[in-house]
Protein backbone atom coordinates (compact mmCIF):
# COMPACT_ATOMS: atom_id res chain seq x y z
CA UNK A 1 0.00 0.00 0.00
CA UNK A 2 2.77 2.39 0.99
CA UNK A 3 4.78 1.37 -2.07
CA UNK A 4 1.85 2.23 -4.32
CA UNK A 5 1.50 5.62 -2.65
CA UNK A 6 5.17 6.38 -3.30
CA UNK A 7 4.82 5.21 -6.88
CA UNK A 8 1.75 7.41 -7.37
CA UNK A 9 3.52 10.38 -5.82
CA UNK A 10 6.45 9.82 -8.16
CA UNK A 11 4.16 9.71 -11.19
CA UNK A 12 2.41 12.88 -10.04
CA UNK A 13 5.72 14.78 -9.74
CA UNK A 14 6.80 13.53 -13.18
CA UNK A 15 3.42 14.59 -14.58
CA UNK A 16 3.67 18.12 -13.18
CA UNK A 17 7.18 18.59 -14.53
CA UNK A 18 6.01 17.37 -17.90
CA UNK A 19 3.24 19.98 -18.07
CA UNK A 20 5.90 22.67 -18.58
CA UNK A 21 7.65 20.63 -21.28
CA UNK A 22 10.92 20.64 -19.38
CA UNK A 23 11.71 24.33 -19.68
CA UNK A 24 14.47 25.82 -17.56
CA UNK A 25 12.56 29.10 -17.32
CA UNK A 26 10.60 30.24 -14.26
CA UNK A 27 8.11 33.10 -14.41
CA UNK A 28 7.04 35.59 -11.73
CA UNK A 29 5.20 38.95 -11.43
CA UNK A 30 3.02 38.17 -14.46
CA UNK A 31 0.33 40.77 -15.13
CA UNK A 32 -1.72 42.41 -17.87
CA UNK A 33 -2.73 46.06 -18.09
CA UNK A 34 -6.39 45.94 -19.10
CA UNK A 35 -7.68 48.89 -21.15
CA UNK A 36 -11.33 49.79 -21.75
CA UNK A 37 -13.31 48.37 -24.66
CA UNK A 38 -11.39 45.94 -26.81
CA UNK A 39 -8.16 47.93 -26.96
CA UNK A 40 -4.89 45.96 -27.16
CA UNK A 41 -3.33 45.16 -23.77
CA UNK A 42 0.30 44.91 -22.65
CA UNK A 43 1.42 41.80 -20.72
CA UNK A 44 4.47 41.82 -18.46
CA UNK A 45 6.48 39.14 -16.64
CA UNK A 46 9.88 38.44 -15.08
CA UNK A 47 11.59 35.39 -16.64
CA UNK A 48 14.44 33.58 -14.94
CA UNK A 49 16.55 30.99 -16.77
CA UNK A 50 17.68 28.31 -14.28
CA UNK A 51 19.61 26.49 -16.98
CA UNK A 52 23.27 26.58 -17.98
CA UNK A 53 22.39 27.41 -21.60
CA UNK A 54 21.03 30.73 -22.90
CA UNK A 55 17.41 30.60 -24.08
CA UNK A 56 15.13 32.96 -25.93
CA UNK A 57 11.43 33.74 -25.65
CA UNK A 58 10.05 33.42 -29.18
CA UNK A 59 6.32 33.90 -28.76
CA UNK A 60 3.15 33.29 -26.79
CA UNK A 61 -0.24 31.66 -27.22
CA UNK A 62 -3.45 32.20 -25.35
CA UNK A 63 -7.05 31.19 -25.87
CA UNK A 64 -8.17 34.49 -24.32
CA UNK A 65 -6.88 36.72 -27.15
CA UNK A 66 -6.81 36.44 -30.94
CA UNK A 67 -3.19 37.43 -31.14
CA UNK A 68 -0.17 37.72 -28.82
CA UNK A 69 2.86 39.52 -30.20
CA UNK A 70 6.34 40.00 -28.75
CA UNK A 71 7.11 43.75 -28.82
CA UNK A 72 9.65 46.29 -27.74
CA UNK A 73 8.85 49.94 -26.97
CA UNK A 74 11.55 52.55 -27.29
CA UNK A 75 11.74 56.32 -26.85
CA UNK A 76 14.94 57.33 -28.61
CA UNK A 77 15.16 60.93 -29.81
CA UNK A 78 12.01 61.81 -27.89
CA UNK A 79 9.85 59.59 -30.13
CA UNK A 80 7.87 56.66 -28.70
CA UNK A 81 7.60 53.70 -31.03
CA UNK A 82 6.93 49.99 -30.90
CA UNK A 83 8.43 47.20 -32.98
CA UNK A 84 7.84 43.46 -33.19
CA UNK A 85 10.76 41.23 -32.18
CA UNK A 86 11.34 37.57 -33.11
CA UNK A 87 13.26 36.45 -30.05
CA UNK A 88 14.07 37.84 -26.63
CA UNK A 89 17.27 36.26 -25.18
CA UNK A 90 17.38 35.13 -21.54
CA UNK A 91 20.98 34.55 -20.43
CA UNK A 92 22.02 31.30 -18.72
CA UNK A 93 21.30 31.61 -14.98
CA UNK A 94 19.99 35.08 -15.81
CA UNK A 95 16.81 37.13 -15.76
CA UNK A 96 14.89 38.99 -18.46
CA UNK A 97 12.17 41.42 -17.48
CA UNK A 98 9.19 42.37 -19.62
CA UNK A 99 8.04 45.68 -18.14
CA UNK A 100 6.08 48.81 -19.18
CA UNK A 101 8.06 51.04 -21.53
CA UNK A 102 10.21 48.16 -22.81
CA UNK A 103 9.63 44.55 -23.76
CA UNK A 104 6.04 43.34 -23.59
CA UNK A 105 3.54 40.95 -25.07
CA UNK A 106 0.89 42.83 -26.98
CA UNK A 107 -2.47 41.05 -26.66
CA UNK A 108 -5.07 41.90 -29.27
CA UNK A 109 -8.69 41.01 -29.88
CA UNK A 110 -9.88 39.65 -26.51
CA UNK A 111 -12.28 36.73 -27.02
CA UNK A 112 -14.28 37.74 -23.93
CA UNK A 113 -14.11 40.95 -21.88
CA UNK A 114 -11.19 40.73 -19.44
CA UNK A 115 -11.79 42.38 -16.08
CA UNK A 116 -9.21 43.38 -13.44
CA UNK A 117 -8.70 40.53 -10.98
CA UNK A 118 -9.05 37.80 -13.63
CA UNK A 119 -6.26 35.30 -14.28
CA UNK A 120 -5.37 34.84 -17.94
CA UNK A 121 -3.43 31.72 -18.97
CA UNK A 122 -0.69 32.33 -21.50
CA UNK A 123 1.73 29.74 -22.90
CA UNK A 124 5.22 31.16 -23.37
CA UNK A 125 7.30 29.52 -26.10
CA UNK A 126 11.08 29.27 -26.11
CA UNK A 127 13.63 28.65 -28.86
CA UNK A 128 14.59 25.17 -27.51
CA UNK A 129 11.02 24.01 -28.11
CA UNK A 130 10.06 24.14 -24.45
CA UNK A 131 6.97 25.98 -23.22
CA UNK A 132 5.77 27.45 -19.94
CA UNK A 133 2.16 27.95 -18.88
CA UNK A 134 1.80 31.16 -16.85
CA UNK A 135 -1.21 32.77 -15.15
CA UNK A 136 -1.19 36.53 -15.77
CA UNK A 137 -3.15 38.72 -13.35
CA UNK A 138 -5.41 41.26 -15.08
CA UNK A 139 -4.90 44.69 -13.54
CA UNK A 140 -6.61 48.08 -14.02
CA UNK A 141 -5.38 50.58 -16.65
CA UNK A 142 -3.67 52.80 -14.08
CA UNK A 143 -1.64 49.94 -12.52
CA UNK A 144 2.15 50.22 -12.64
CA UNK A 145 3.06 46.65 -11.62
CA UNK A 146 1.58 43.31 -10.57
CA UNK A 147 0.85 44.68 -7.07
CA UNK A 148 -0.29 48.02 -5.64
CA UNK B 1 17.14 114.47 10.86
CA UNK B 2 17.91 111.43 8.66
CA UNK B 3 15.31 109.25 10.34
CA UNK B 4 12.40 109.65 7.89
CA UNK B 5 14.66 108.80 4.94
CA UNK B 6 15.37 105.24 6.07
CA UNK B 7 11.80 103.92 6.02
CA UNK B 8 11.24 105.67 2.70
CA UNK B 9 14.27 103.92 1.20
CA UNK B 10 13.21 100.60 2.69
CA UNK B 11 9.73 101.09 1.26
CA UNK B 12 11.19 101.91 -2.16
CA UNK B 13 13.41 98.80 -2.08
CA UNK B 14 10.49 96.66 -0.99
CA UNK B 15 8.36 98.02 -3.83
CA UNK B 16 11.19 97.38 -6.28
CA UNK B 17 11.60 93.82 -5.02
CA UNK B 18 7.87 93.22 -5.40
CA UNK B 19 7.90 94.53 -8.96
CA UNK B 20 10.84 92.34 -9.89
CA UNK B 21 9.22 89.33 -8.25
CA UNK B 22 5.92 89.90 -10.05
CA UNK B 23 7.60 90.43 -13.41
CA UNK B 24 9.70 87.34 -12.79
CA UNK B 25 6.66 85.25 -11.99
CA UNK B 26 4.92 86.34 -15.14
CA UNK B 27 7.77 85.02 -17.27
CA UNK B 28 8.79 82.23 -14.88
CA UNK B 29 12.36 83.51 -14.93
CA UNK B 30 12.36 83.42 -11.15
CA UNK B 31 10.78 79.99 -10.67
CA UNK B 32 13.39 77.34 -9.84
CA UNK B 33 12.07 74.60 -12.13
CA UNK B 34 13.65 71.14 -12.05
CA UNK B 35 12.52 70.13 -15.55
CA UNK B 36 13.66 71.46 -18.93
CA UNK B 37 12.45 75.06 -19.26
CA UNK B 38 10.64 75.77 -22.55
CA UNK B 39 9.23 79.22 -21.74
CA UNK B 40 10.06 81.51 -24.65
CA UNK B 41 10.97 78.54 -26.88
CA UNK B 42 7.50 77.14 -27.45
CA UNK B 43 4.34 79.09 -28.38
CA UNK B 44 1.32 79.55 -26.10
CA UNK B 45 -1.30 76.81 -25.99
CA UNK B 46 -3.68 77.19 -28.93
CA UNK B 47 -6.04 74.70 -30.55
CA UNK B 48 -9.61 74.01 -31.62
CA UNK B 49 -10.52 70.33 -31.13
CA UNK B 50 -13.34 68.05 -29.93
CA UNK B 51 -13.28 66.80 -26.34
CA UNK B 52 -14.28 63.31 -25.17
CA UNK B 53 -17.84 64.52 -24.57
CA UNK B 54 -18.11 65.51 -28.24
CA UNK B 55 -17.94 69.24 -27.47
CA UNK B 56 -15.82 71.68 -29.50
CA UNK B 57 -13.17 73.17 -27.22
CA UNK B 58 -10.32 75.64 -27.58
CA UNK B 59 -7.27 76.41 -25.44
CA UNK B 60 -9.24 79.28 -23.87
CA UNK B 61 -11.49 76.73 -22.15
CA UNK B 62 -8.47 75.64 -20.04
CA UNK B 63 -7.19 79.11 -19.10
CA UNK B 64 -6.86 79.30 -15.34
CA UNK B 65 -5.70 75.68 -15.15
CA UNK B 66 -2.16 74.38 -15.32
CA UNK B 67 -2.17 72.14 -18.42
CA UNK B 68 -0.21 68.98 -19.22
CA UNK B 69 -0.31 68.30 -22.98
CA UNK B 70 0.48 64.78 -24.20
CA UNK B 71 0.13 63.25 -27.66
CA UNK B 72 -0.83 59.56 -27.88
CA UNK B 73 -3.46 57.10 -29.10
CA UNK B 74 -5.67 54.53 -27.44
CA UNK B 75 -4.42 51.52 -29.44
CA UNK B 76 -1.00 52.09 -27.87
CA UNK B 77 -0.87 49.29 -25.28
CA UNK B 78 2.38 50.13 -23.53
CA UNK B 79 3.88 53.63 -23.42
CA UNK B 80 0.69 55.73 -23.51
CA UNK B 81 -0.99 53.90 -20.58
CA UNK B 82 2.31 53.92 -18.70
CA UNK B 83 2.59 57.70 -19.13
CA UNK B 84 -1.04 58.27 -18.08
CA UNK B 85 -0.61 55.92 -15.08
CA UNK B 86 2.46 57.90 -14.00
CA UNK B 87 0.54 61.16 -14.39
CA UNK B 88 -2.24 59.70 -12.22
CA UNK B 89 0.31 59.17 -9.43
CA UNK B 90 1.56 62.74 -9.92
CA UNK B 91 -2.01 64.05 -9.64
CA UNK B 92 -2.58 62.04 -6.46
CA UNK B 93 0.54 63.61 -4.98
CA UNK B 94 -0.82 67.08 -5.73
CA UNK B 95 -3.84 66.34 -3.53
CA UNK B 96 -6.60 68.96 -3.75
CA UNK B 97 -4.46 71.11 -6.06
CA UNK B 98 -4.92 68.49 -8.78
CA UNK B 99 -8.33 70.08 -9.40
CA UNK B 100 -6.44 73.09 -10.79
CA UNK B 101 -4.63 70.88 -13.35
CA UNK B 102 -5.83 69.31 -16.61
CA UNK B 103 -4.12 66.52 -18.52
CA UNK B 104 -4.95 66.96 -22.22
CA UNK B 105 -4.49 63.64 -24.06
CA UNK B 106 -4.49 64.57 -27.76
CA UNK B 107 -5.03 61.63 -30.10
CA UNK B 108 -2.64 61.30 -33.03
CA UNK B 109 -4.98 58.58 -34.36
CA UNK B 110 -8.26 60.46 -34.96
CA UNK B 111 -9.49 57.74 -37.37
CA UNK B 112 -9.88 55.20 -34.54
CA UNK B 113 -10.11 57.57 -31.58
CA UNK B 114 -13.67 58.87 -31.57
CA UNK B 115 -14.82 60.98 -28.60
CA UNK B 116 -16.63 57.90 -27.22
CA UNK B 117 -13.51 55.70 -27.34
CA UNK B 118 -11.45 58.49 -25.79
CA UNK B 119 -14.03 59.09 -23.05
CA UNK B 120 -13.85 55.53 -21.74
CA UNK B 121 -10.08 55.52 -22.12
CA UNK B 122 -9.20 58.69 -20.20
CA UNK B 123 -11.68 57.87 -17.42
CA UNK B 124 -9.71 54.69 -16.74
CA UNK B 125 -6.71 56.74 -15.61
CA UNK B 126 -7.36 60.06 -13.89
CA UNK B 127 -10.50 62.16 -13.60
CA UNK B 128 -8.54 65.32 -14.47
CA UNK B 129 -7.78 63.95 -17.93
CA UNK B 130 -9.52 65.20 -21.07
CA UNK B 131 -9.31 63.26 -24.35
CA UNK B 132 -9.07 65.47 -27.43
CA UNK B 133 -9.52 64.52 -31.06
CA UNK B 134 -10.34 66.35 -34.28
CA UNK B 135 -9.68 66.55 -37.98
CA UNK B 136 -6.35 65.21 -39.23
CA UNK B 137 -5.46 68.79 -40.16
CA UNK B 138 -6.21 70.27 -36.73
CA UNK B 139 -4.17 67.56 -35.00
CA UNK B 140 -1.27 67.92 -37.38
CA UNK B 141 -1.27 71.68 -36.84
CA UNK B 142 -1.07 71.21 -33.06
CA UNK B 143 1.74 68.63 -33.26
CA UNK B 144 3.68 70.91 -35.63
CA UNK B 145 3.19 73.85 -33.27
CA UNK B 146 5.06 71.89 -30.59
CA UNK B 147 7.43 70.08 -32.97
CA UNK B 148 5.89 66.77 -31.90
CA UNK B 149 6.17 64.64 -35.05
CA UNK B 150 4.11 61.50 -35.46
CA UNK B 151 3.82 58.86 -38.18
CA UNK B 152 1.66 55.86 -38.89
CA UNK B 153 3.46 52.50 -39.19
CA UNK B 154 1.78 49.30 -40.42
CA UNK B 155 2.01 46.34 -38.04
CA UNK B 156 0.71 42.79 -37.88
CA UNK B 157 -2.16 41.60 -40.00
CA UNK B 158 -5.68 42.90 -40.71
CA UNK B 159 -4.40 46.37 -41.63
CA UNK B 160 -3.49 47.15 -38.03
CA UNK B 161 -1.06 49.98 -37.49
CA UNK B 162 0.93 51.66 -34.76
CA UNK B 163 1.61 55.37 -34.49
CA UNK B 164 5.05 56.50 -33.44
CA UNK B 165 4.71 59.80 -31.59
CA UNK B 166 6.48 62.32 -29.41
CA UNK B 167 6.99 61.05 -25.86
CA UNK B 168 7.11 64.56 -24.37
CA UNK B 169 4.66 66.08 -21.89
CA UNK B 170 4.37 69.85 -22.38
CA UNK B 171 3.47 71.84 -19.27
CA UNK B 172 1.66 75.19 -19.56
CA UNK B 173 0.93 77.73 -16.84
CA UNK B 174 -2.54 79.06 -16.01
CA UNK B 175 -2.23 81.66 -18.79
CA UNK B 176 -1.37 79.06 -21.44
CA UNK B 177 2.33 79.96 -21.60
CA UNK B 178 4.66 77.02 -22.29
CA UNK B 179 6.70 76.42 -19.12
CA UNK B 180 8.55 73.09 -18.87
CA UNK B 181 8.94 69.80 -20.71
CA UNK B 182 8.57 66.43 -19.00
CA UNK B 183 9.41 62.99 -20.44
CA UNK B 184 8.44 59.42 -19.52
CA UNK B 185 11.73 59.04 -17.64
CA UNK B 186 11.41 62.28 -15.67
CA UNK B 187 11.26 61.49 -11.93
CA UNK B 188 7.67 61.96 -10.71
CA UNK B 189 8.90 64.07 -7.79
CA UNK B 190 10.45 66.61 -10.20
CA UNK B 191 7.21 67.00 -12.14
CA UNK B 192 5.24 67.35 -8.87
CA UNK B 193 7.76 69.98 -7.75
CA UNK B 194 7.38 72.08 -10.91
CA UNK B 195 3.59 71.75 -11.00
CA UNK B 196 3.42 73.03 -7.42
CA UNK B 197 5.58 76.02 -8.39
CA UNK B 198 3.20 76.82 -11.25
CA UNK B 199 0.11 76.25 -9.08
CA UNK B 200 1.43 78.47 -6.28
CA UNK B 201 2.67 81.31 -8.51
CA UNK B 202 0.32 84.06 -9.65
CA UNK B 203 -3.46 84.12 -9.30
CU1 LIG C 1 3.31 46.70 -28.36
Amino acid sequence: MRRIAILLAGLLVAGLAHADAGTAVKASHAWIRVLPGNLPAGAYVVLHNDGAKPLALTGADTAAYGEAMLHESSATGGVSRMRAIDALPIPAHGTRTLAPGGYHLMLMDAKHPVHPGAKIRITLKFDDGSTLLVDFLARPASALSDKD
Amino acid sequence: MKHPRVPRLALFLLALACCLLLAGCQHHEALPFKLTRISGHMPDLQFRLTDDNGKTVTADDYRGKVVLLYFGYTHCPDVCPLTLAHLHVVMQQLGKQADEVRILFVSVDPTRDTPQVLHEYVRAFDKHTVGLTGSAGAIEALTKRYRAAFSREPSGKDGNYEVSHSSAIYVFDRDGHASVLSTPITPQADLVHDLKLLLDSGD
